[in-house]
C-alpha cells in the first residue's frame, strides 16, 4: 500500500464499507440481516435515517433471495444498487446471481466470508463466495477493510464500464475484517465523486422507450448470450488494473489490481492466497527470509475474471508453488486457489510443483506458525523432490 | 438482451406463440389496454413470457422485463423504488403479470414481502389453475378434483385431493386497499378492475381466473363461454374488497348446476365416468352454494 493521502480514524470495517457505500450514492439498497454482515447493514440503515443518503430507496426484505431480486429490478430500470450478504444468504441468492449476470445487471454486493451449514457455524471461511464461482460475477477479495472499502467505487468503475456491464461481488473476511476495529482512511465524497461518474446504463426499462429484458433463448442464440458475457469479464480484466491506478491517482492508495505481490522477485517459496490471511503470509514471509529461506507471496485480488496471463507471468521462476485455501472442493480434498493454479500452470513449460493447504475453515485462527508450519514443509518438499497432493493444514486427527 | 419495439403497434403485439383460444394472451391484451403505455411491466417465468418473447422477437410494446419464476413481486418492487430514487415516478404504474404457479405457490413469499412493504404496485395474476407451461401439472391454484398430470384419477384417486388456495384473501389480509377477482371471459370486468387496481396507490392485487384450451381440455373457441359458466355456477366470484370490505359482487341472475361447467371440460371427465365421481360433483355443488350464500352472489 503506497502511502495515505487522508486522516486515519479507527472503525470497525463493517463501518468502513458502509461508508464506503454512501460515497457512491446508490439509488437502492437492499438489505437482509446474516451475521457476519449485519453491521454493514446497520450502519446504511442509520445513514438513511440521518438523511446522509439523498433519495436513495433502503428497503428491509423479506429474504436474501428477495434483495437480489430487488436490485434486478432496480438495476433494470437504471439505479445504482447495492446489497450485502454472507453464507447462507448467498446461497439463497444462487438462481439470481445468474439471472443477474446474465442479464448484464452491474448490481455491487459486499460478502462478508462466512462458512456454510451444516454443521452451522457463524465463522469465517470463504466457501460462500467461491461456491458461487460461476455465476458470473465479478469476485474481488480484500486484504483488510480500507481495501474492501476502497475496492467498493472501483468496483462500481468497472462493473458499470459499458463494454463490462457485469455484476461484482467484493468479498472479507466475516468476524476478522468486518468485526475488526482498526485505523482507516474513510472514502471522501468529493474524491468518489471524481473517481466515479454518474451510473448511465445504454439499456434500461422506461416507457419512453419500451424494451424487453430477459427474453427467452432458444438453442440458436444461448451459446453467443453466454459468451458475450465471458467477452464483459475480459474486458474486466483490461480494466482492473487502470482502474486501481486511477483510484491511486485520486485517493492515493494502491494494492495492486488483478493481484498483489510481496517478496516475490527473487522468491523460491511462492504461497498464494486471498483475504485476511495475507497479512499473516507477509508478516511469516519477513521472519522466514531471516533465516535465509526466500518466501514469497502472490495474492489473488481478482479471482473472477481470473488473470491468467499475470499469475503464470508471476509464477515464472518458483520452485514451488504452495497454496492457501479457505475452502474446499469435497470429493477432490482440495481448494479453489489449488485447482486454479495447477490450472493455470497446465499449458506451459513450467513444471513447478504445486502444494494445497486448507486451513482456517470455519473459523479456526490461522497463526503464524501454521503458515510457518507449511513453508517448513514445502522446503523439505522441494529439497527431496516429493510430491504432497493437498490436505487440511489445521486438521485435528484425534477427533476424525 | 434487449430488443427494441416499434412504437405503432398495439401494446401487446400479434404474432406471438400463444395457443389457439389461449386466456393468457386475452388477459395480457385487456390489462394493457386498461393500463395504457405508461407502465413497466414484470413477468415471472411461465406460458405468458415464453410465448411472447422468444429472442430477437417480442411482443411487448411497453417496457417489459423477466427475470425468474420465483422473484417477480421483489422485481416489481425493486423497479418502483429505482422510480422513486430516480424522480422518475411520476405516473408510470408498475405492474406484475404472473401465472398462479408464480404466485400462489414458488413466489408466494416475495409476494408477502413486496405488499408488506407497501409498494406502489399491481400485481395481477392470471390462473390457469395448474403449471401449464411445464405439461399440467397441479399447483395450488388447482381446484378440488381437478385432473392434472401430478394429480391424476385412479383406482385411489379422484384427482386433486387439495382445494384452491384463497390467495385474494391473504392478499387482503396483508392490508391491501384494492383487491379483485375477475375472469377473462368478462372483459370489460377485466379492465375496470386493473384501471381501479392501478389507480389506487399502495399495493393492489387483481387475480384473473383464465381457463386454459389444453390444460382444462376445452376447443380452443370455447375459452370465453368456460369461463362465464365458472362464474355462473358460483365456483368463481368475481368481488371487489376494498380496505378489507366487499365493495362489488357480481351478482348471478340464475345460478347453474355446477355439473353444466365441469361436464365440458377434459380435466373433471374421470367425474362422469367413477362412482366416485357423483359424490365428488355434489362436494363441488356444495363448494358453489357456500360461494352463493357468503357472498349473496344470486340476484
Amino acid at each position: 500500500m503506497s502511502e495515505l493521502k487522508a486522516e486515519l480514524k479507527v472503525v470497525e470495517g463493517s463501518y468502513a464499507v458502509a461508508h464506503a457505500v454512501k460515497t457512491c450514492h446508490p439509488d437502492v439498497i437492499a438489505a437482509y440481516p446474516i451475521t457476519p454482515q449485519t453491521h454493514i447493514a446497520e450502519n446504511l440503515s442509520q445513514f438513511n435515517a440521518d438523511g446522509e443518503l439523498g433519495n436513495c430507496e433502503y428497503i428491509t426484505v423479506e429474504s436474501e433471495f428477495s434483495a437480489l431480486s430487488t436490485l434486478i429490478g432496480a438495476s433494470a430500470t437504471g439505479a445504482r444498487t447495492y446489497a450485502s450478504t454472507a453464507s447462507q444468504g448467498l446461497a439463497l441468492m444462487h438462481e439470481a446471481l445468474f439471472n443477474a449476470a446474465g442479464m448484464r445487471l452491474p448490481i455491487v454486493m459486499t460478502v462478508a466470508n462466512r462458512a456454510l451449514s451444516a454443521p452451522l457455524s457463524i465463522w469465517n471461511d470463504q466457501q460462500d463466495s467461491i461456491a458461487q464461482r460461476d455465476v458470473g460475477w465479478i469476485q474481488l477479495y480484500a486484504e483488510d477493510p480500507q481495501e474492501a472499502a476502497d475496492m467498493t467505487p472501483q468496483a462500481y468503475k468497472i462493473s458499470e464500464d459499458r463494454d463490462v456491464m457485469t455484476p461484482a461481488m467484493i468479498c472479507f473476511d466475516g468476524f476478522i475484517l468486518t468485526h475488526v476495529y482498526e485505523p482507516v482512511a474513510l472514502l471522501e465524497e468529493e474524491l468518489t465523486d471524481e473517481f466515479l461518474p454518474p451510473f448511465n446504463p445504454e439499456h434500461i426499462l422506461d416507457p419512453k422507450n419500451p424494451e424487453t429484458f430477459g427474453a427467452f433463448a432458444d438453442p440458436s442464440i444461448y451459446t453467443e448470450f453466454r459468451y458475450m458475457q465471458e467477452l464483459g469479464m475480459r474486458e474486466a480484466l483490461k480494466k482492473i488494473d487502470p482502474v486501481a491506478e486511477e483510484f491511486r491517482e485520486i485517493y492515493g492508495r494502491y494494492y495492486g489490481g488483478l493481484l498483489d505481490e510481496y517478496r516475490l522477485d527473487d522468491a523460491e517459496i511462492v504461497l498464494v492466497a486471498m483475504g485476511s490471511i495475507i497479512g499473516t503470509i507477509k508478516d511469516v514471509i519477513d521472519e522466514v527470509r531471516r533465516d535465509g529461506i526466500k518466501a514469497g507471496l502472490l495474492k489473488i485480488r481478482s479471482f473472477r475474471p481470473f488473470p491468467l496471463d499475470a499469475v503464470r507471468k508471476a509464477l515464472k521462476n518458483a520452485g514451488i508453488i504452495v497454496t492457501l485455501d479457505k475452502n474446499i472442493s469435497i470429493g477432490k480434498c482440495e481448494g479453489a486457489l489449488c485447482t486454479e493454479i495447477k490450472a493455470a500452470l497446465y499449458n506451459t513449460r513450467l513444471d513447478t510443483p504445486v502444494v494445497g493447504y486448507m486451513l482456517g475453515h470455519g473459523g479456526r485462527d490461522v497463526p503464524p506458525e501454521i503458515i510457518k508450519k507449511i513453508i517448513n514443509k514445502a522446503t523439505r518438499s522441494m529439497k527431496d523432490g516429493l510430491t504432497i497432493e493437498s490436505s487440511y493444514a489445521d486438521l485435528k486427527e484425534e477427533f476424525v | 438482451m434487449n430488443q427494441r419495439s416499434p412504437k405503432t403497434q398495439p401494446l401487446f403485439a400479434p404474432g406471438h406463440r400463444g395457443c389457439a383460444g389461449c386466456c393468457n394472451a386475452m388477459a395480457v391484451k385487456f390489462i394493457l389496454r386498461a393500463i395504457g403505455s405508461d407502465c413497466i411491466v414484470a413477468t415471472p417465468t411461465g406460458c405468458t413470457e415464453v410465448f411472447s418473447t422468444p429472442y430477437p422477437e417480442s411482443a411487448w410494446n411497453v417496457p417489459w422485463i423477466h427475470s425468474l419464476f420465483d422473484n417477480i413481486a421483489a422485481v416489481s418492487s425493486g423497479i418502483e423504488s429505482a422510480l422513486k430514487a430516480l424522480g422518475r415516478e411520476g405516473e408510470t404504474k408498475v405492474v406484475t403479470i404472473a401465472g398462479d404457479g408464480a404466485t400462489v405457490d414458488i413466489g408466494l413469499q416475495a409476494l408477502s414481502g413486496a405488499f408488506e412493504r407497501g409498494h406502489n404496485i399491481t400485481y395481477i395474476c392470471i390462473d390457469n389453475e395448474a403449471y401449464m407451461n411445464t405439461g399440467v401439472q397441479r399447483s395450488s391454484g388447482t381446484p378440488y378434483a381437478a385432473s392434472t398430470t401430478t394429480s391424476p384419477p385412479g383406482k385411489r384417486s379422484i384427482g386433486n385431493p387439495l382445494g384452491k388456495k384463497n390467495v385474494p384473501e391473504i392478499m387482503v389480509a396483508h392490508g391491501s386497499p384494492y383487491v379483485a377477482t375477475t375472469s377473462v371471459a368478462y372483459p370489460k370486468d377485466v379492465m375496470r378492475k386493473v384501471k381501479k387496481a392501478v389507480e389506487t396507490r399502495g399495493p393492489t392485487y387483481v387475480h384473473i381466473q383464465a381457463p386454459c384450451t389444453t390444460g382444462w381440455g376445452f376447443d380452443t373457441h370455447l375459452t370465453v363461454e368456460i369461463g362465464k359458466l365458472a362464474v355462473k355456477t358460483g365456483l368463481w366470484p368475481l368481488l371487489e374488497i376494498t380496505n378489507g370490505e366487499i365493495t362489488g359482487v357480481h351478482r348471478i341472475r340464475k345460478k347453474l348446476p355446477v355439473e353444466e361447467y365441469l361436464r365440458r371440460q377434459r380435466r373433471y371427465r374421470h367425474l362422469f365416468t367413477t362412482p366416485e365421481g357423483e359424490e365428488v360433483i355434489r362436494e363441488l355443488q356444495e363448494i358453489a352454494d357456500r360461494n352463493a350464500e357468503h357472498y349473496e352472489l344470486e340476484l
